[in-house]
């Protein structure tokens, strides 16, 4: 069986880096095909998320309509059909409800296999979830943008390094949100069923991520409190705040740097939380 | 040095018990208790017991899965649970009622991904899976997403995503389980001919004692998280006094108080023409001559003892 049980090392320990980043770029690429796979499923999706879309941006425009002064939390007409229409499409990219995998595998004992790689758990769930957003990008995001163009006025940013910041917050909305369902998925590694945690999750996530309503629709003193002490409003509210530029140059940057500062906190909350679930886990069965 | 070795190895789980309404109480279970064992480069162990005697248990803590509550484990130098990344690189692992693979990509992707994930250089990633693609017979369904395959399809998918990396040793729990009667034989003879080669170190775990009789030299049996047997096959029928049984058909029907030396009659079937005797010795052919000589034998058959008997009554002692 020459070929099969010869020990072979890894590729060489001279070029770590470029190791890592194929390594990274084979998972995500992993992610991205396997919801490539269910084409139904995506069709569905966006055609759902564009009727939800409409019904939402008529409140909303209704909302403005009757307003004082016609700029409800700020926005204008333009602003807030675009916050509506994006949101739509950003929905399935941030991944704001249903995902259980990480729970499912822990309950299963498969969780056991993520164990057997030489990669970390973390990085073998955030690397197919970058490939899963911008699988999500190009055919969850654009559809219903599209449909919402040609339905009504859009805005266009003003300054030149918004749709660039834009990018980024996204990016930062995705770690941000993996971080957050990787921790109440692991919460099955304590309860064994997260169910209980994930519906609070979804439930709250709608609400505080600015998806029901724009979050400036609060009372300052709240919005700021969901800005700063919950990671929510970083999930979608700040990449669409971004996009519309609700803000001056100087907050909508601030945003940004707020939303890098609740990822970098939940990815390495995730991790922790991992470690301490691997010294005490019990790979169900078998 | 042992490629694996164990050292007092322990593991105790907390349960908690309910006692009345509110009440619970905290009762340790003993999955393992103080396994010392110790497996050299290229040998092939099967590791059997019966349900919750610890096997699988063990085979987590060797990969690293599971924190050992007391004693110590090396696996190819290396501390499992510490070193667990380092040990992935060198372990191959199959778990029966697992699966390693992505459920909704097809094999060849998902063993084109495990090429990354273990950082194998291409030229040996493609050499060892043409092996397996001959050997498991794995072309018809390459392209065919995992959810869809039959699972000796994805077994053999499986035990490929196990192998693709080139382990030094290979842990297997229950492969074989589920699978029909041709898959079975298929993944045996893969595992034989990679065996064969004495470069793989194998544990299997199976309660298939066919797999064991094929495939390992080495048998280990556990029962309540310790080691009851570790020996040959043949060093298991010899201490639990197995037996080879003769089965002789006669022409004329025999007594029922027939008496041969070097064997026992224990049954007499077809109105006395064909009797049965169980061989006092290994040898069978001073009791065949005897036989011949006293009672005209028209046939005969020489039966090995069965490795489940003996296992069961392993078990149920």
């Amino acid at each position: 069986m020459d070929g099969l049980d010869a020990r072979v090392p890894v590729i060489s320990p001279r070029r770590p880096f470029r190791d890592w980043v194929s390594t990274f770029g084979a998972l995500s690429w992993s992610g991205f095909r396997r919801y490539a796979t269910y084409r139904q499923a995506t069709i569905a999706g966006s055609f759902t998320n564009t009727v939800f879309g409409f019904l939402r941006c008529y409140v909303l425009l209704a909302v403005a309509a009757g307003a004082a002064g016609g700029r409800p939390g700020g926005y204008g007409a333009e602003q807030l059909a675009s916050f509506v229409w994006v949101g739509q499409g950003l929905l399935t990219v941030v991944s704001l409800w249903g995902w259980t995998e990480l729970a499912d595998r822990i309950r299963s004992g498969d969780v056991a296999a993520d164990l057997l790689r030489p990669v970390p758990p973390i990085v073998g769930y955030l690397a197919p979830d970058l490939g899963r957003a911008g699988h999500a990008m190009i055919f969850r995001f654009l559809p219903p943008l599209a449909v919402g163009a040609l339905f009504f006025d859009l805005y266009a940013p003003s300054r030149w390094f918004t749709v660039p910041l834009f990018a980024l917050s996204i990016v930062l909305a995705v770690v941000a949100s993996l971080g957050l369902r990787f921790l109440v998925n692991a919460t099955a590694y304590w309860l064994h069923d997260a169910r209980g945690p994930i519906a609070l999750w979804t439930l709250s996530a709608g609400v505080l991520a600015g998806l029901y309503f724009p979050l400036r629709f609060l009372p300052d003193w709240l919005a700021v409190l969901l800005w700063v002490a919950t990671p929510f409003p970083g999930l979608l509210q700040t990449p669409l705040d971004v996009l519309v530029e609700r803000d001056p140059a100087p907050v909508q940057l601030g945003l940004v740097a707020l939303q890098a500062v609740w990822a970098t906190a939940l990815i390495t909350a995730a991790v922790f939380v991992q470690r301490r679930a691997e010294r005490r886990l019990v790979a169900q069965g078998g | 040095m042992s490629v694996i070795a164990m050292r007092g190895l322990r593991k105790d789980f907390t349960v908690r018990v309910g006692r009345g309404r509110l009440r619970r109480e905290k009762r340790t279970v003993t999955a393992v208790d103080g396994i010392d064992l110790g497996i050299e480069r290229g040998e092939m162990v099967g590791y059997i017991g019966p349900n919750g005697a610890g096997k699988s248990t063990t085979l987590k803590m060797l990969t690293g899965v599971l924190t050992p509550s007391a004693g110590e484990v090396s696996v190819c130098g290396l501390s499992p649970v510490p070193q667990r990344t380092r040990l992935a690189l060198t372990i191959g692992v199959v778990f029966g009622q697992r699966s390693q693979l992505w459920w909704d990509l097809p094999l060849r992707d998902s063993f084109a991904l495990l090429r990354h994930v273990y950082r194998v250089p291409a030229g040996a990633h493609a050499a060892r899976l043409r092996r397996c693609r001959a050997l498991l017979e794995l072309d018809e369904f390459l392209d065919t997403p995992v959810r869809q395959l039959s699972l000796g399809q994805r077994m053999r998918g499986e035990l490929t995503a196990a192998l693709l990396h080139g382990p030094s040793v290979l842990f297997l729990d229950e492969p074989t389980i589920g699978l029909d009667v041709v898959s079975k034989q298929a993944v045996r003879s893969f595992l034989a001919e990679l065996g064969g080669s004495g470069d793989v170190t194998m544990v299997l775990t199976t309660h298939d004692l066919a797999d064991i009789e094929r495939l390992c030299r080495r048998l280990v049996v556990i029962d309540h998280g310790r080691v009851v047997h570790d020996g040959t096959i043949e060093a298991l029928h010899a201490r639990y006094g197995s037996r080879r049984r003769l089965v002789v058909d006669l022409d004329a029907p025999l007594a029922p108080d027939f008496a041969v030396p070097g064997a026992e009659l224990v049954a007499l079937d077809a109105g006395g023409h064909r009797a049965s005797f169980d061989l006092l010795s290994s040898v069978a052919g001073a009791v065949v001559a005897e036989l011949t000589s006293l009672a005209a034998v028209r046939d005969l058959a020489l039966v090995e003892p069965d490795i489940e008997d003996v296992v069961a009554r392993l078990y149920r002692s």
